[in-house]
Order: structure tokens, then C-alpha cells, then sequence
């Protein structure tokens, strides 16, 4: 790829780590770190912007150019940057209240304009920094400080929420399961335009083992639905459940009581969303058979392409001069 | 009556007259015609020497309708001139604005010189050949700037070539406009032979060559001119909002000279990304108004504690909330000021006349720069939309205000330090993404002096408290001192900001030629505030500040310099008359 030989040293900042033990977040610095190893990219055009929260912290860790910004905003200022800098390769690092509550406007418009950002969102289900609030991930019903009486709000599936605002590329992954992560972060880069990747995160001081089912030794085998491009959508230790369209929407059947050529061929690369988005609708939390991977990859101009290219057009009938617009309104002398 | 407003602007421009337009128009887009908050106005004052205002009373008014004349003939002056379009006083007319009895018959506007035109009739027969149904009429402002150009004795030409080319799409709307303007004209020729014509000669203005210019058109093309001169490209980040919109709109066009705008989700992802594009080295801008500016205050305190440089501009409008949009006030010098959470000082300038925003705009990005500092510049609604002659500067001949990004390690064993402060600024270098070696960490949670880790130490909190807020002050070493004009020997000082400069060096002028004794001063900078204003201050007994709000600067200038002042100030969506500010100004004198 290049001459670059990086080390995970090299994208370690001399900042001493402060996330609690047993954090989800220590594994995807990891990952991330050994990943960017491998990108290929100089380490001073790497930006992470991040917004506030528990994830917001990571560009403080990372050996790179790195912005901790305000609440919710980090995809706006990922945008200046990204719109600006098009020769920059820009993450955003955020979390669900971050990036779904506070900050739901900016991700959405992020992601519809196809700006050449890499968004990871530390899903945890829960406010890690203000000390265990419900977020707009946690499911009805959930018991926190600020609910007593248990969650009314209904959660927003991150997944379903980035395909419906015209993401170009939308993947999930787990926080505990690097090949996995480093996996789908090798797609996001390859991807040119706005990367959407939710990382299930395991918050094990407020909401521990919230994605047991993904995580636990028993029970992922049969609940991760790995999705890889241009195979039948099947899963189960021994392949025994799978995913056929019926009635318009993705189900899960038993692979037995299918004819093979039924089972749904995953293929992220589909013009029409609606496929990508009824497979993000198989789970609407992390109980149960949950699909992981790239739900949707394909390819539009990026935002700040088009916005160069507008001033390249411009430009080819040469360049711009200022005492020539300070005249085109028309002019008299005064003599 | 816009558009019939600024061609008779441009005209007389051309014509070599010095003018000052105020325009005022409804918010709604298309409100009902022919009622009264329907009225959509134009004032301009021209003249043969240097004026700084819009006039307060004009001498000649022209009322499209009824209600046209109901809501603007009080400001015409006694025996001035009342041009009307007749046949709009017809009884749908009448009522929509009111009317009981037609006052062109009652004998109501018999202190007016009273001009009957029937426009409508003229505007028919005018373009009976080129344009059919509904669109007949719509020449018939066409009519009436015809004869307004007979009237004052103004060339048709520069009309003439920009109808040409506004329409040169349309071109029977090119010939019914021109056959319009024509048969305005004519009909001052031919029927009104016997009546005095305005003349008004060409102003004696300083030699040059000159352009008529809106307040935001001027900025705008200060926002380039300033990347001209910081060598840097403008990015500028808004959400549509009146009246700042026009800056994006005119910014948009010019991909040419490198501008990239974005029109962003909200008003705060607009200030968020010129604050990302600001630490990818542009010039970055925002622009905005009143509300708009308050949703970005937030994010205005990143901005000031990452110590990255950013303009963001607030084109004021009549408040709180929605208000009256397309009313000028100058209400948000206070929130400017102190309008974000924190211990958070930042510059603030407001810029004065149309003709005087490109070179304020520009000495905003100068201090934004060279102080790694947010800067907020104020323009108001009357500036944005008035016009003037600008005196057009040779590119060549503006300053260099660009500053060197950071290119090399700064501290002890090739580490970057982005707080090392400058010796002399106190600036932070400026490090942009994509240098080797000085890879670094910013943002919103307090850093450590030099090294920019973050830190929870007390006395570093408060020595970067101090550090911020001591940068801020010492930039008033690096502007201009306060001028005073008029009377140096004064009693009274008139103290202003922003745009009622123009009223009130008018009034103080007329008051000197009159022999009174008083003295005035307008401010640029009002944070950090000149150097030498308080000693200014004090050495007048009296001090007078008018302004468009309830009396902030006036508040300023006591908390800061123990100096009473005396204020003059309303809020009625209107700029100031001179006489106001007379009539205060004689009054404090003799209290």
C-alpha cells in the first residue's frame, strides 16, 4: 500500500488512558490503533473529531491530529474540516447520546450529503460521563436514575437510522471482537464518502452486559448474523437459521424449512436501501439474532468532491481577480 | 419599488451625486398588496456634497397606492412633493388601506405640492404592444421612475443598460419596461412643463473610482478581500436567515476567487464547520443575525478556548426572538459582549456605513488572525440593505494580514507545544493537519499553559482564564486610537457605534456650522475599546450616546470607565433622524 511502517505505538499519544476498567472503549482504541497501522495513510492527515462523552475522549489518546469538541457537534466540525481538507482523512468518534440525541440533526445530514467522514458510534445504550441516565438506544422499559420507574422513550436502531438518511456506507460491529472491527474498518476506508459504523460497546460500570447476547460463549453462536457480501444470509453454530425476504421484509427461518435458492444472498452494494434496511429491522436491540457487518456500501460523489470541483469548473475560465469584483457592479471616477 | 428604488440609486450614482438609501420592506415575501403592511419603501437622499445619512424627512415622496400614502406621508415634509399614481384611488383602493374619503379630494394634501399621474393608464398605453394580461401593470414602477428621472434630471442610460441586461432573457419585458420608463419621462416633459425641476448637482467626493455598494454586498467582499489579503481561502458556513442571507447568496457566486460556502443543517453546524475548517487553516466565517447568533454561542466558547481564529458575523435585526426581521436595532452589542457561558472576552467591531464595511470586515480577520481568536463583527439591517458610494481600493493596496502556520516543533525534544504562547500576542500557534511532527490535541476542556494537555489544576485554570482575557485586552494596543471630531473644546461629547454614525456626525456638524460647542466620536472597536477612550471620555463634561437600543453602550462606558453618560434611544425599527439627535444634543446642552 505505501512505504509507511507504523507501529500501534506510533498512534499512541503520551496521554495516560482514563476510561474505568473493564471499559469497551480500551478494546476499539486498540483496534483502531493496530488498524491505522495498516491504512496507509501518513499519521498528519489523520483528524479524530469527537463530541462529548465517555468516546469523546479518544482523540486524546490517539497519536494524530485530534479535536474534542462540544456536545453533539463533532460531525459539523468533521465537515468543515473534511469539505476544507479533502487530502485529510477525518474519523469522528462519537456515542448514542452524542451522535442520536443531541447531535441526531448533524449525523443525519452528515451521512445524506455523503461527506468523506468515517463516523464511529460507541453504542452503549446508556450516558456513561453524566453517570448512567437512559439514552436514545435504551430499551422501553430500562431502569436508570433518570427513569425509576422504567424508560417510556422508544430507541432508535442506529443502523436503520443511518440508512434512511442516505448513508452511503452502513456497518456494525463489537467492541470485544477486534478481527471483526478492524475487518469493517477496512471496508470504511475503502469506501469513499461518509462511513456510518455502530460499535456495540459494553459499558460495565452502568449497563453491563448489555450485548450478552452477541458476547456470551453460549449464546453468540446463535445470535450473530454475520453479513458478508455475495453469500446467503445464514448463521447458527451450525448454520441452522437463515434470512429469507417474505411479505416485503427480512425473516428469519429455520435454513430446513427453506429451499436454498430462498435464503437471501447478502449484497451491500444495492442502489434501493430497503433490502439493507429490512435486514437492520431482524433486531431493534441486541437481544436476540442481531446482524453485524456492512449492511450497505455504494458508491455517490462525495460532498466535498462536489464542492471542489465547483470551484476547479469555476476556475478553468481562470482565475478569480479581486479588483475585478470590486468593479463588476459598475463604476464612475471622480476626478 | 425596490427595484425602481435602486436604479434611480444607481443613476444617480453614475449621475456623480453622493447618496444614502434606506430601504423597508415587509418580512412576509408577497404580502397582500395595496395594504398597509403590505407598503414596501425606498428612501434615498442625494446630494452635491458628502452626506452620511438616508435623510430624515424627504422632500419628494412617490406613493404607489393608498396605502402607500397612509403609512408614509408623515415623513414627507411640509410642502414637499406628493407624487401619486391616481388611478389607485379608486374605491378597492381606498379601502384596503382605510380610506373613508379619497385624499386627493378631501383636501387633506394641500400642505403638499400634489402630483396626479394616472400611472396605470400611461403604463397601458405604453405596452399595449409588447405584453398582454396581467402583466401590463407590472411596468408601472417603470412610469414612475421615468418621471422621477425627468423630475431630478437624471441619465436613463444606466437605467436603461441594466434593465437590458437584468431582462436580457426576456426581452419583451426588456421593451415594456423601457417603453414604461420612456412614457414616464415624457409625461414630465409634457405635461408638467411649467413645474420646477429638482437639480442637484454632482457631489464634490474625494477623487477615485467609486461603486454603489450595499452594506452585505461589502461584506461579503470584504470576507474575500480579507482571504486576499490573509492569503488563506474563506470558507463561510450559514443557515438561511434575514437579513444575512444576502451574504451567502452573494459569497455563493464567487467559486472563481477559490470561496467555499456551505449552507448548512442549522446555525449551529454552520458555525461548527467553519470552526473545523478554521483548524484546517481557512479563514472561516460565519454569518448570521440575532437568534441565529444565540444558537451559536456555545459553540463560539470553543472556538475561544481552542484559541482558533473565526469571524462571525451578526447582522442585527429588531428582537427578542423573531421581532420585526427586516427592522435595523443595535441590541446585541451587550450580547456580543457577554452573550456566552465562561469567562469568555472576545473582540468585537461593528461596522459603521455601507461604504465603511469592507475595511472593517477585513480588520476583523486581521485580529482573528494574528490573535487566534473568534472576532465578532456587527453590521445592523440598515447598513445591510442601505446603500452608498465606495471609493473602490486597488487590491494592491490592501494590507497583508497573513500570518505563518506553525512548521516546526516548538519545545524541548521535537515535541509541539500549541499553547507555547507568543511573546508578544500572546497568540497560540496555529498547527494545521497534515504537518509532520507537530500532531497535537485541542479542544474544549481547559489545557495546560504551553503543553495544550488537558488539565484540572487550579492556578492553571485561572493563569489560562487570565492568559485569555489579558490577549483580548492587550489588542487595544493594536488599533487605532478614538478620533474626536467637531469642537475639541467642547462641553459635550456625542459618543456612537455602528450605523448611526452617519446621523450622528450630520447633527453635530449642522450644530457646529451653527456655532454650538460640541464635539463627537464614533467607535469601531468595541472590545477591547481604544486605549485612549477613557481619557476622552473624561475630559468632557458631558457625554451623550445615542443608540437603537435601551442604552448598552451607554452601560458599557459607565461600568468601564465611571463616566455618566447621557443616553438617546428608541427602538422603533427605524435609524435615527438627524433632528433626534439634535434636538437631544441641544437639550443635554442646556440641562
Amino acid at each position: 500500500m505505501s512505504n509507511l511502517t507504523y507501529t500501534r505505538s506510533d498512534f499512541q499519544s503520551d496521554q495516560e488512558v482514563r476510561w474505568c476498567p473493564g471499559c469497551g472503549d480500551y478494546t476499539v482504541l486498540a483496534s483502531v490503533q493496530s488498524f491505522m497501522t495498516q491504512m496507509g495513510i501518513p499519521r498528519e492527515n489523520i483528524v479524530v473529531v469527537s463530541g462529548i462523552g465517555c468516546a469523546a475522549r479518544f482523540p486524546y489518546y490517539m497519536n494524530t491530529y485530534g479535536f474534542h469538541t462540544i456536545h453533539g457537534r463533532a460531525p459539523t466540525i468533521a465537515t468543515g474540516l473534511a469539505t476544507s481538507r479533502p487530502d485529510l482523512s477525518v474519523w469522528v468518534v462519537t456515542g448514542d447520546g452524542d451522535a442520536l440525541s443531541i447531535g441526531g440533526n448533524h449525523l443525519i445530514h452528515a451521512l445524506r450529503r455523503n461527506v468523506n467522514i468515517k463516523v464511529l458510534l460507541f453504542n452503549n445504550q446508556i450516558y456513561g460521563l453524566t453517570k448512567g441516565q437512559y439514552s436514545p438506544t435504551s430499551e422501553v422499559g430500562k431502569r436508570t436514575k433518570s427513569t425509576p420507574f422504567g424508560s417510556i422513550d422508544f430507541p432508535f436502531n442506529p443502523v436503520s437510522l443511518a440508512i434512511g438518511s442516505e448513508a452511503s456506507f452502513v456497518a456494525r460491529t463489537l467492541d470485544m471482537d477486534r478481527n471483526h472491527t478492524q475487518y469493517v474498518l477496512g471496508e470504511a476506508v475503502n469506501h469513499t464518502g461518509s462511513a456510518f459504523i455502530e460499535i456495540y460497546q459494553n459499558c460495565n460500570v452502568f449497563n453491563d452486559k448489555a450485548f450478552i447476547a452477541l458476547t456470551g460463549r453460549s449464546e453468540r453462536t446463535v445470535n450473530r448474523i454475520n453479513l458478508q457480501e455475495g453469500k446467503p444470509i445464514i448463521f447458527g453454530g451450525s448454520g441452522e437459521s437463515c434470512v429469507v425476504m417474505e411479505d416485503g421484509e427480512a425473516r428469519i427461518k429455520p435454513t430446513a424449512s427453506v429451499n436454498p435458492d430462498q435464503i437471501l444472498v447478502h449484497d451491500p452494494s444495492r442502489e434501493n436501501p430497503s433490502v439493507a434496511f429490512t435486514i437492520s429491522r431482524l433486531s431493534h436491540t441486541p437481544h436476540g439474532p442481531t446482524p453485524l457487518g456492512v449492511f450497505r456500501n455504494i458508491s455517490r460523489p462525495t460532498y466535498g468532491s462536489e464542492m471542489q470541483q465547483q470551484i476547479v469548473d469555476a476556475q478553468s475560465r481562470g482565475p478569480g481577480d479581486l479588483d475585478e469584483l470590486f468593479s463588476s457592479a459598475g463604476t464612475w471616477e471622480v476626478t | 419599488m425596490q427595484l425602481a428604488g435602486n436604479r434611480f440609486a444607481d443613476t444617480s450614482a453614475a449621475f456623480g451625486n453622493d447618496l444614502f438609501t434606506l430601504p423597508s420592506f415587509p418580512a412576509e415575501i408577497r404580502a397582500p398588496a395595496g395594504t398597509l403592511p403590505g407598503v414596501s419603501s425606498f428612501q434615498i437622499q442625494i446630494a452635491d456634497w458628502d452626506i452620511s445619512t438616508s435623510g430624515d424627512r424627504p422632500d419628494c415622496l412617490v406613493a404607489m397606492n393608498p396605502a402607500a400614502l397612509k403609512t408614509d406621508l408623515a415623513d414627507l415634509r411640509q410642502g414637499g412633493t406628493l407624487i401619486v399614481n391616481s388611478e389607485a384611488f379608486d374605491e378597492r383602493g381606498l379601502a384596503k388601506a382605510g380610506y373613508e374619503d379619497s385624499p386627493l379630494m378631501d383636501g387633506s394634501l394641500n400642505q403638499y405640492d400634489l402630483i396626479e399621474i394616472p400611472m396605470n393608464t400611461i403604463t397601458k398605453e405604453a405596452v399595449a404592444d409588447k405584453v398582454s394580461g396581467r402583466s401590463v401593470l407590472r411596468s408601472r414602477n417603470f412610469v414612475a421612475l421615468g418621471f422621477l428621472a425627468w423630475l431630478f434630471q437624471r441619465p436613463l442610460e444606466p437605467i436603461i443598460t441594466w434593465t437590458e441586461n437584468k431582462f436580457a432573457k426576456l426581452p419583451m419585458v426588456v421593451a415594456a419596461n423601457l417603453a414604461a420608463l420612456r412614457a414616464g419621462y415624457n409625461f414630465g416633459i409634457t405635461t408638467e412643463t411649467s413645474r420646477s425641476i429638482f437639480q442637484v448637482k454632482p457631489a464634490s467626493l474625494p477623487a477615485g473610482v467609486y461603486t454603489s455598494i450595499t452594506g452585505n454586498t461589502a461584506l461579503a467582499w470584504g470576507l474575500i478581500a480579507a482571504s486576499y489579503c490573509a492569503k488563506l481561502p474563506l470558507y463561510y458556513g450559514s443557515y438561511p436567515i434575514t437579513p444575512a442571507s444576502d451574504i451567502l447568496h452573494e459569497l455563493a457566486r464567487h467559486k472563481r476567487l477559490g470561496v467555499r460556502t456551505f449552507q448548512a443543517e442549522d446555525e449551529i453546524a454552520a458555525i461548527g464547520a467553519v470552526i473545523g475548517a478554521s483548524f484546517g487553516g481557512s479563514l472561516a466565517v460565519t454569518g448570521s443575525s440575532g437568534p441565529g447568533v444565540s444558537l451559536k454561542s456555545e459553540a463560539i466558547s470553543l472556538a475561544l478556548t481552542a484559541e482558533l481564529p473565526l469571524v462571525v458575523v451578526n447582522v442585527q435585526r429588531a428582537g427578542p426572538s423573531t421581532g420585526m426581521p427586516t427592522k435595523p436595532e443595535q441590541t446585541d452589542l451587550l450580547f456580543s459582549l457577554f452573550g456566552r457561558h465562561g469567562e469568555s472576552p472576545l473582540p468585537v467591531l461593528a461596522c459603521a456605513t455601507p461604504s465603511d464595511v469592507v475595511e472593517t470586515t477585513i480588520e476583523a480577520a486581521r485580529i482573528a488572525l494574528k490573535y487566534m481568536t473568534p472576532v465578532i463583527l456587527l453590521s445592523d439591517n440598515h447598513i445591510a440593505n442601505g446603500s452608498e458610494p465606495w471609493r473602490i481600493p486597488a487590491a494592491a493596496d490592501l494590507p497583508d494580514i497573513s500570518v505563518p502556520f506553525a512548521s516546526s516543533p516548538n519545545g524541548a525534544g521535537g515535541r509541539f507545544l500549541p499553547y507555547l504562547r507568543d511573546f508578544n500576542t500572546f497568540s497560540r500557534p496555529w498547527a494545521i493537519p497534515g504537518t509532520k511532527g507537530l500532531e497535537h490535541r485541542i479542544g474544549g476542556l481547559e489545557k495546560e499553559n504551553i503543553s495544550g494537555d488537558i488539565s484540572y489544576n487550579p492556578d492553571n485554570h485561572q493563569l489560562m482564564t487570565d492568559s485569555r482575557a489579558w490577549k483580548v485586552a492587550n489588542i487595544a494596543n493594536d488599533i487605532p486610537p478614538v478620533e474626536v471630531h467637531g469642537e475639541l473644546d467642547a462641553n459635550l461629547l456625542v459618543l456612537g457605534w455602528g450605523s448611526s454614525k452617519g446621523t450622528m456626525g450630520a447633527a453635530c456638524r449642522n450644530l457646529n456650522r451653527e456655532g454650538y460647542k460640541v464635539a463627537y466620536a464614533h467607535l469601531r472597536y468595541l472590545n477591547p475599546l481604544p486605549a485612549n477612550l477613557g481619557d476622552v471620555l473624561h475630559s468632557y463634561e458631558k457625554v451623550l450616546i445615542p443608540e437603537l437600543n435601551t442604552g448598552q453602550l451607554r452601560y458599557v462606558i459607565r461600568a468601564n470607565f465611571l463616566k455618566d453618560a447621557y443616553g438617546l434611544n428608541k427602538v422603533t425599527g427605524t435609524p435615527f433622524y438627524i433632528g433626534e439627535i439634535r434636538d437631544r444634543i441641544l437639550e443635554v446642552l442646556e440641562s
